[in-house]
């Protein structure tokens, strides 16, 4: 057993929902109890959708599970498709489902319905939602676009001459992040550059839609997590190539585009000239000097955060202190990314581990999910959101794309607005004990929605066993108070100089001032330790 | 039920004490128990909640309220893995250690349920008795409890009506000499709660306890004095167990609306043996403050129509304060579970011919309801927007489980939430 407070990804048949629900003309029949319709809301509520997900749940409850629960699947199987007509169904059970044992598949197969049914086998006690998500995209493309796969061995057909080369758009979901608007810039890239988009799938895919996935020469994976596994099974089955480049920041798209090019064999020169963002003089600009150096935190699925990394460290000039997922299946990649940036990858779905590890790396920006969010907002560190899981914020009314360079643009905003602008970091440096501009006082474009280190603390002594483990408390707690235990201390007139330090980068000072008394056997940390170390170390 | 004539209206000619009821068995669009955990922690402060059960449950935690807001939550999920659905020897072992591993971290805790879910019941892990052993091993710093949240035995509020059975056993037996006293069951906002507290001290009533206390250590003893009052209409079982142990009901409406509270007041007084006049002159004025506050939505609310899809089993007592103070029709009245016994003084006051139903098969329900073309449907957030999104006006039915509604000086607020909706139609131009 897991002790779990909260979680990143739901169960896989929420992940087997996403796939459906972006779908059209496919009905999802979930054998499950009444209390798993809650993930509707999912799609209602933090969506905000208008239409309810096409599935339909066999609701059994404690007195069917001694009579006919696998009658009842059948009927409910019957009553779905004559009420919804689908073109195509899937089907499966939810964790509760999977142990009644009651084989929806077989059932399902032998209920002799008119469209094609596909048996969903999602273990619910090993996998999670993205393995769902990625498992049902496979299992629909394999069931649909399988009978019309190339005989072994054949070669593709040459595209002939004069058409347009055409591709398909893989792994947007419903409930992704910011799927919708990635859509429409790749979609809107691949257009300006002379290619056929053929599919795009699931989103908005009808079952007819998989069957022809096989006309195109090659695919674009946008979402690996999701659409990896069919997108190797279409390589093997119709011999299509996989872009495989994901096109989040200005880097990342020109090879996407260049990559892109190879496949299609056209130039990439001219489509690399005209495509623009201004994220690169953005960046160049002197304004944006403060962002030099500033040490960031990443964590969300292996996608994001590998590219955020990536952009973090490129095209912003920040450093990348910690780099981190809870997609599991992707480990080995993020571990890669990581050892790029020089640091170690935090491969874990405990948040109370990512919590720890923010509050050991005193970051002075968190790239991360809705939790990464929440974890920011107690330790009083700037975040901005990259990756799902999604919050009803992150489905903002304006087009937000992170992906392309309009993406890149979204992503230069929505990362630098959470900090301190420029000259207001320095006027904080200059007056640090000012009445109004002290670390208290939040960015001033940030309004109110900064933190409140006043009231937090008292907060977290109040229920100071919040499920943190205690030794991340400590170091959260010492980066505002307090004098830290053990061999090294702090004489009061030093601890009193620190917290002249702007907070945002005291908990560096306090970690490098540590660990150079440390190195030199130094007991108490005097005003003049605290420069030696500033001296030694630079900013 | 007693009443008093001065201040209560004359109840219709034909009522509905014996309504024909839609029975429907088809898909259920409604939470499961564990999501009364959202309440039923934040009222017992020193209590913890875990649950024993799947991803799902974590999530359906996690999104179904918006609950992250708290960030230090009192409940958690022991998520079941495949290796434990090898040998319940070893889900006991790893349960053990999870509560081991949670109370260490959390000191404050005096009171665990571990609370079952439709996994744990399935593979039939024995919480009861995990929590008789991890009790002995834990207590007296510590007491465990144990129900079952599961969606294959409860809905939605249910899940509170098991957390308060599992607390009733656990109460102390009152002295065999002690005075009669009055006890309110079910959950109440706790400014609700002290509303209630000083209008049944003005009318002398002297010994009032509330069920769940604050606090783990301050709940209430039972025993054949005790004369209980229901705040809920959605707790059957535990009603059920406080009988068992010699507490007699209270007959009376829901506190709902200013003529429900009147009467749930009345009930409570008459039967300590209060003087209607005393009674009446105590709620004078928070009775006629509740009318005001309701009548200023009488306008925007008579005769428009309204659809309940079933959620909380708070619908009844809502459609009698929706029909009777303000004036609205009921086009149906759906409820997860009819409590005809608990329900009987509300149902006395709605009007021969309601339309109930119970149960549920949601497509059939949406189709009623599209026919019916209602001016708002109550319903629950999976339906909510779908249903905006096809013209109607709806009135998410959570917000009645979260909201302070009950008594006196929220029925107003009560009134508004149902005038919100159309009120926000109106504003829209767009």
């Amino acid at each position: 057993m897991q002790l779990t407070v909260w979680t990143y990804e739901g169960p896989p048949h929420v992940g087997a929902m996403r796939v459906a629900t972006a779908m059209r003309d496919l009905h999802y029949v979930l054998h499950a109890p009444q209390g798993d319709t809650y993930a509707d809301l999912l799609f209602t509520m933090i969506e905000r959708r208008s239409k309810r997900p096409p599935v339909t749940y066999t609701t059994f409850q404690a007195r069917d599970l001694g009579g006919d629960t696998a009658a009842l699947f059948q009927t409910v199987c019957h009553e779905a498709y004559e009420r919804f007509r689908p073109k195509a169904m899937i089907v499966g059970a939810s964790c509760t489902g999977e142990l009644i044992q009651d084989d929806p598949a077989g059932l399902a197969k032998a209920g002799g319905l008119p469209i094609p049914v596909i048996p969903l086998e999602l273990p619910s006690y090993q996998k999670k939602e993205n393995w769902g998500a990625a498992e049902t995209f496979y299992q629909i493309v394999r069931h649909l676009a399988g009978p019309h796969a190339l005989p072994p061995n054949a070669a593709r057909p040459v595209r002939a001459a004069g058409e347009k080369p055409r591709c398909n758009l893989l792994g947007p979901t419903a409930l992704g992040f910011r799927h919708r608007d990635d859509v429409r810039a790749i979609s809107g890239l691949l257009e300006r550059m002379g290619i056929t988009i053929n599919v795009t799938a699931p989103w908005e895919a009808s079952p007819a839609d998989i069957a022809r996935l096989g006309h195109a020469d090659f695919n674009v994976v946008l979402y690996p997590e999701i659409a990896g596994p069919a997108a190797q099974w279409l390589k093997r089955s119709f011999g299509q190539p996989v872009v495989s480049t994901v096109p989040i920041g200005v880097g990342a798209t020109r090879d996407f585009i260049t990559e892109v090019a190879r496949l299609a064999e056209i130039d990439p020169a001219p489509f690399l000239k005209a495509e623009e963002s201004r994220l690169p003089w953005y960046s160049r600009s002197v304004d944006s000097t403060y962002l030099t150096g500033k040490r960031v935190f990443i964590f969300g699925d292996a996608t994001h955060a590998i590219a955020a990394a990536r952009v973090a460290r490129e095209e912003l000039g920040f450093e990348v202190v910690g780099l981190g997922t809870y997609s599991r299946e992707f480990a080995r990649d993020v571990r890669e990314a990581a050892a790029r940036h020089g640091i170690e990858a935090l491969i874990t779905d405990d948040y109370l581990e990512v919590e720890a590890k923010v509050a050991e790396l005193q970051p002075e920006l968190v790239l991360g999910t809705q939790m990464e969010r929440h974890i920011a907002k107690r330790l009083g560190v700037p975040c901005a959101v990259i990756s799902a899981p999604v919050h009803v914020q992150d489905f903002p009314a304006r087009y937000s794309p992170q992906m392309g360079f309009e993406g890149a643009d979204v992503l230069f905003d929505t990362w630098v607005h959470p900090l301190m602008m420029g000259l207001e970091e320095h006027l904080l440096g200059m007056f640090r004990d000012d009445f109004e501009f002290h670390d208290g006082a939040a960015p001033s474009h940030l309004g109110h929605a900064s933190r409140a280190p006043a009231a937090a603390a008292p907060a977290r002594a109040a229920e100071p066993a919040f499920e943190v483990p205690a030794p991340a408390m400590a170091a959260a707690e010492t980066a505002d108070v307090g004098v830290l235990e053990g061999p090294t201390g702090w004489a009061p007139e030093a601890e009193q100089e620190l917290r002249k330090i702007p907070f945002f980068v005291r908990g560096k000072a306090r970690r490098n001032t540590e660990s150079f008394a440390g190195q030199r056997g130094i007991r108490l940390i005097t005003v003049e330790t605290l420069y030696d170390a500033k001296a030694h170390f630079g900013r | 039920m007693t009443t008093s004539p001065a201040i209560l209206p004359e109840l219709p000619a034909s009522s509905c004490s014996n309504p024909p009821i839609l029975r429907e068995r088809g898909q259920r669009e409604v939470f499961c128990g564990l999501t009364g955990i959202m309440w039923l922690h934040r009222k017992i402060q020193d209590a913890f909640f875990l649950i024993v059960g799947s991803r799902t449950c974590a999530h359906l935690m996690q999104s179904a309220a918006g609950v992250m807001i708290f960030a230090e939550p009192r409940f958690a999920t022991a998520i079941i893995e495949e290796r434990d659905l090898a040998g319940l020897a070893d889900a006991n072992d790893e349960l053990d250690r999870v509560v081991m591993r949670l109370l260490e971290r959390r000191p404050d805790i005096k009171l665990l349920f571990l609370v079952g879910s439709c996994p744990s019941e399935v593979i039939k892990l024995d919480l009861s008795r995990a929590a008789k052993r991890l009790s002995e091993r834990v207590s007296p710093a510590v007491r465990v409890l144990n129900y079952s949240g599961s969606g294959i035995e409860t809905t939605f509020t249910q899940g509170e009506d098991a957390c308060l059975a599992a607390l009733v056993p656990s109460l102390a037996a009152a002295p065999a000499d002690a005075p009669e006293s009055l006890l309110v069951v079910g959950v109440l906002a706790d400014a609700v709660e002290d509303q209630f507290r000083r209008i049944f001290a003005e009318i002398g009533i002297r010994h009032v306890d509330f069920l769940p206390a604050r606090k783990a250590g301050a709940m209430p003893s039972i025993g054949p004095g005790t004369r209980y009052l229901l705040a809920q209409p959605f707790l059957g079982e535990t009603a059920r167990l406080i009988e068992g142990r010699g507490g007699q009901r209270i007959t009376a409406p829901f506190p709902l609306g200013a003529e429900g509270a009147a009467g749930w007041i009345h009930a409570a007084g008459v039967t300590f043996g209060i003087a209607p006049a005393v009674i009446d002159a105590a709620i004078a004025a928070p009775l006629e403050r509740a009318r005001k506050a309701v009548s200023r939505y009488r306008d925007m609310l008579a005769g428009r129509r309204i659809f309940f899809f079933p959620d909380s089993q708070l619908e009844v007592p809502i459609a009698r304060f929706l029909h009777r103070e303000l004036g609205m029709e009921l086009v149906e009245v759906g409820t997860p579970y009819f409590h005809k016994d608990h329900l009987a003084a509300d149902l006395a006051m709605l009007p021969a011919g309601t339309a109930f139903s119970e149960g549920q098969d949601v497509d059939r329900q949406i189709d009623r309801c599209r026919k019916a073309a209602p001016d708002i449907v109550v319903c629950g957030l999976g339906l909510a927007n779908p249903l905006e999104a096809e013209g109607m006006t709806t009135k998410w039915a959570i917000e009645l489980v979260f909201t302070p509604i009950q008594g006196f000086e929220q029925a107003g607020d009560l009134a508004e939430l149902f005038a919100r909706p159309l009120n926000r139609r109106a504003r829209l131009e767009v």
